[in-house]
């Protein structure tokens, strides 16, 4: 979609009422926002990293989502004001609100949560009801099976069974794989859609040994792609499965398996499934990244469509992107049930002709939820509601994560860490999943779950010198920030207590970090030791207990409100005018 | 994959260096001993091809991880796209001894290389392409991470 195209369908859902002027209609519930016009004959749904959030939730999107090279001021790394100006949406309405940080607070209070699978669900089949009979299809773009405190007992089962409620289609995957091998394969068996990947394969000297492979003679582990037969017109659908799985997360539960980017493979398979399938169209549900989908779609030609998810961007419209064969579309739907992708096609005879493209904020008020689903959820929570429900304390401003520096749940964690650990400086992953929680509101333990979850929470103490705190925050940064964005993870920095630093994201590998300092002031020794705390070691086991024990201990401590005295931010060289960057004292 | 083909790629990967551990340190002390020792990349291609006199070149394809899984074990592939290649050489840029191996060919074998090379740290896979008495060079960044916070 161009933007004079998204221009005109905004001004249509301004006018249509989107835009509600007091609290009492906002919650009346304006079935024209989820009254797609008709169009073309095919209609593909997309959702991704809902992260198991399977209730309703806060999410608060970044003020800092900074690009760097080619990516600079280009759509993901548009934040706030200037996310607005960059798709044309009107300041200070509903799709301000879903779609940037501004005035968060309030607006989440006007609005009410966002997601939910009974909500999301009653979305869906308007959805598909609206296209008619075998005309749409649902594919989920993965991390979809990790999040939440029931992901976590259930080892996946509660969002397996979910997705098979919501009627899921396709899906890919990359938290899916932090379960051990052998799990993965068994979710896969219970998921009644295809679970589709070109780029994960099976070790050569696993396979030797015997390891369960999709395809003996390519080595694939999973269904590389999957045909559909959408109203008459063949869907062919590539999967592509984060490509570093093995190194953000813990090789150790899935030793069989090599990931990678893999677009030589990608372009190999496209060209096969054109020469063989004779499909009209093709489309590639992507765990890469929106940086990593955009380079992607400019190497790889004769992709129509890729939907894209990891980096949790909701654009509102998707990228054109040119490469050798023509155009490639990418897009990219967000996170934690937030969203629903929309897209119709016009696809005729072996051609995609036209298309249009909404990204549906799934707004919990204004959608009745399932009763189905419901009923569904609350039977897999029932086991796990007294660990969940339980209030720790209160929060005195909006705790949140996304960004590309600390946020305030972040800081909370990391606070907790050196309290509980009694450390100089704690570390903290810079996940982009995690909810948010708005001022005076409990903050439970499914709160506290929901930014911790992981099969690999154990928490470490130990001794690190100078020098080796400052290879982790280069090594982070330059995942982060490196310009080629195949060399970029899609996490966000490295989250850190007890010490403030200066960071030049323009820099390269090893200069970006400087002026290291204690919360004292005192600068940090490359030589000496310190004592440091953090959790979510990928490479082998941590001693101590897991992260949320620790965050809950500390927040128990602090049962009237929790404070936060300092957020330890880095002050930011190089940055100004950055359109990925507002609201931070540089 | 099949465990043929398997097999024959264990076989050219490891050739030289196996032949290297297997053999008796004198057999092949003559020659390479210098180059595998050799502490910097340009003594390094020095003693093994004799010259430093290299221009880069598009043809040589170098297919490798941008980010490795496991620094142990990058997979490495060269191909050569040149007419009379004599051999391919291998090197980590930043390893203590950068020289992998160097793997000669006759005029009728494909000029294709595929081993598993071990990398401390972030640096360049660099293949060295001797052919029709001329040395062409390409160059591949892969990165070992200290891991972890993906999301």
């Amino acid at each position: 979609m161009n933007r004079r195209e998204f221009l005109r369908m905004m001004g249509m859902a301004g006018a249509a009422g989107m835009l509600p002027t007091s609290v009492f209609a906002s919650r009346k519930a304006p079935s024209d926002l989820y009254e797609v016009p008709a169009f073309g004959n095919v209609r593909l749904l997309h959702i991704t990293d809902t992260h198991a959030q399977l209730n309703p939730v806060y999410f608060r999107e970044p003020n800092v989502n900074l690009g760097i090279g080619g990516a600079l001021g280009k759509a993901p790394h548009v934040v706030g004001e200037h996310f607005l100006k960059h798709f044309n949406i009107p300041a200070g309405g509903i799709e301000s609100h879903a779609f940037s940080y501004l005035n968060f607070d309030k607006a989440a209070q006007t609005y009410g949560k966002v997601g939910g699978f009974a909500h999301m669900a009653t979305l869906i089949k308007q959805l598909r009801g609206q296209a008619g009979e075998g005309k749409s299809l649902l594919m989920d773009g993965g991390d979809t099976w990790q999040g939440s405190g029931t992901a976590y007992k259930t080892r996946g089962k509660d969002m397996v069974g979910a997705c098979n409620l919501l009627g899921v289609d396709v899906m890919t995957g990359h938290w899916e794989f932090t379960y051990k091998d052998k799990e993965v394969l068994d979710n896969i068996k219970d998921f009644k859609g295809d679970f589709v990947g070109q780029n994960v394969k099976v070790k050569e000297e696993a396979a030797f040994d015997g390891a369960p492979v999709f395809d003996e003679d390519t080595g694939h582990a999973f269904k590389p792609y999957t045909m559909k037969d959408l109203g008459g017109a063949r869907v062919a659908v590539i999967g592509q499965c984060f490509p570093y799985t093995p190194i953000a997360n813990p090789q150790r539960f899935i030793p069989d398996w090599e990931f990678g980017i893999k677009d030589e493979e990608m372009q190999a398979m496209v060209d096969q499934i054109r020469a063989s399938e004779k499909p009209d169209l093709v489309v590639v549900l992507s765990h890469n990244g929106m940086d990593v989908d955009l380079k992607m779609a400019s190497v790889v030609s004769g992709i129509d469509v890729i939907f894209g998810g990891h980096t949790h961007d909701g654009m509102p419209a998707p990228t054109m992107v040119k490469n050798a064969g023509g155009k490639t579309l990418v897009t990219n739907a967000g996170s934690n049930g937030k969203f629903v992708g929309v897209m119709d096609l016009d696809v005729r005879d072996g051609k995609l002709r036209d298309f249009r493209y909404r990204l549906l904020p799934v707004f919990s008020n204004m959608l009745p939820a399932d009763a189905e689903m419901s009923a569904y959820i609350d039977d897999v929570r029932k086991p796990h509601m007294d660990w969940l429900s339980e209030e720790l304390s209160v929060a005195d401003q909006v705790l949140y994560r996304r960004g590309n520096f600390n946020g305030t749940f972040d800081q909370v964690i990391c606070d907790a860490l050196r309290s509980v650990h009694d450390a100089q400086v704690s570390l903290s992953p810079g996940f982009r999943w995690g909810t948010t929680v708005l001022p005076g509101q409990q903050i439970t333990m499914e709160n506290v779950l929901d930014q911790t979850c992981i099969t690999y929470p154990e928490t470490y103490r130990r001794e690190m010198s100078g020098a080796e705190i400052k290879l982790i925050l280069e090594d982070v940064a330059d995942n982060l920030f490196n310009a080629d964005p195949y060399y970029q993870q899609g996490g966000d920095m490295v989250r850190v207590g007890g010490l403030d630093y200066v960071c030049d994201p323009m820099g390269s590998m090893n200069t970006r970090v400087t002026e290291m300092r204690l919360d004292n002031g005192e600068l940090i020794d490359p030589e000496k030791k310190y004592v440091v705390a953090g959790w979510a070691t990928v490479g082998s086991k941590s001693p101590e207990a897991p992260i949320w024990d620790v965050v809950a201990d500390y927040l128990r401590d602090q049962k009237d409100g929790v404070k936060i005295n300092r957020l330890n931010t880095p002050k930011l060289k190089n940055v100004e005018g950055n359109p990925g960057l507002e609201n931070y004292a540089v | 994959m099949q465990r043929r083909a398997f097999v024959q790629k264990a076989l050219s990967a490891s050739a030289l260096t196996a032949l290297a551990s297997i053999l008796p340190a004198s057999v092949f002390a003559a020659w390479s001993e210098t180059a595998f020792e050799a502490k910097d990349v340009d003594s390094a291609i020095k003693a093994i091809l004799g010259s430093n006199d290299i221009s880069d070149s598009a043809d040589i394809d170098i297919k490798a991880p941008e980010i490795a899984e496991n620094g142990a074990v990058v997979p490495v592939q060269v191909t050569a796209n040149l007419e009379k290649v004599e051999s391919i050489t291998v090197i980590a840029d930043k390893n203590p001894s950068p020289l992998i191996g160097s793997f000669e060919f006759d005029e009728n074998l494909e000029p294709y290389v595929s081993t598993r090379i071990k990398m401390g740290k972030t640096g360049n896979v660099v293949a060295i392409v001797k052919a029709d008495g001329k040395l062409y060079r390409a160059v591949k960044q892969v990165k070992v991470t200290v891991g972890g916070c993906g999301g």
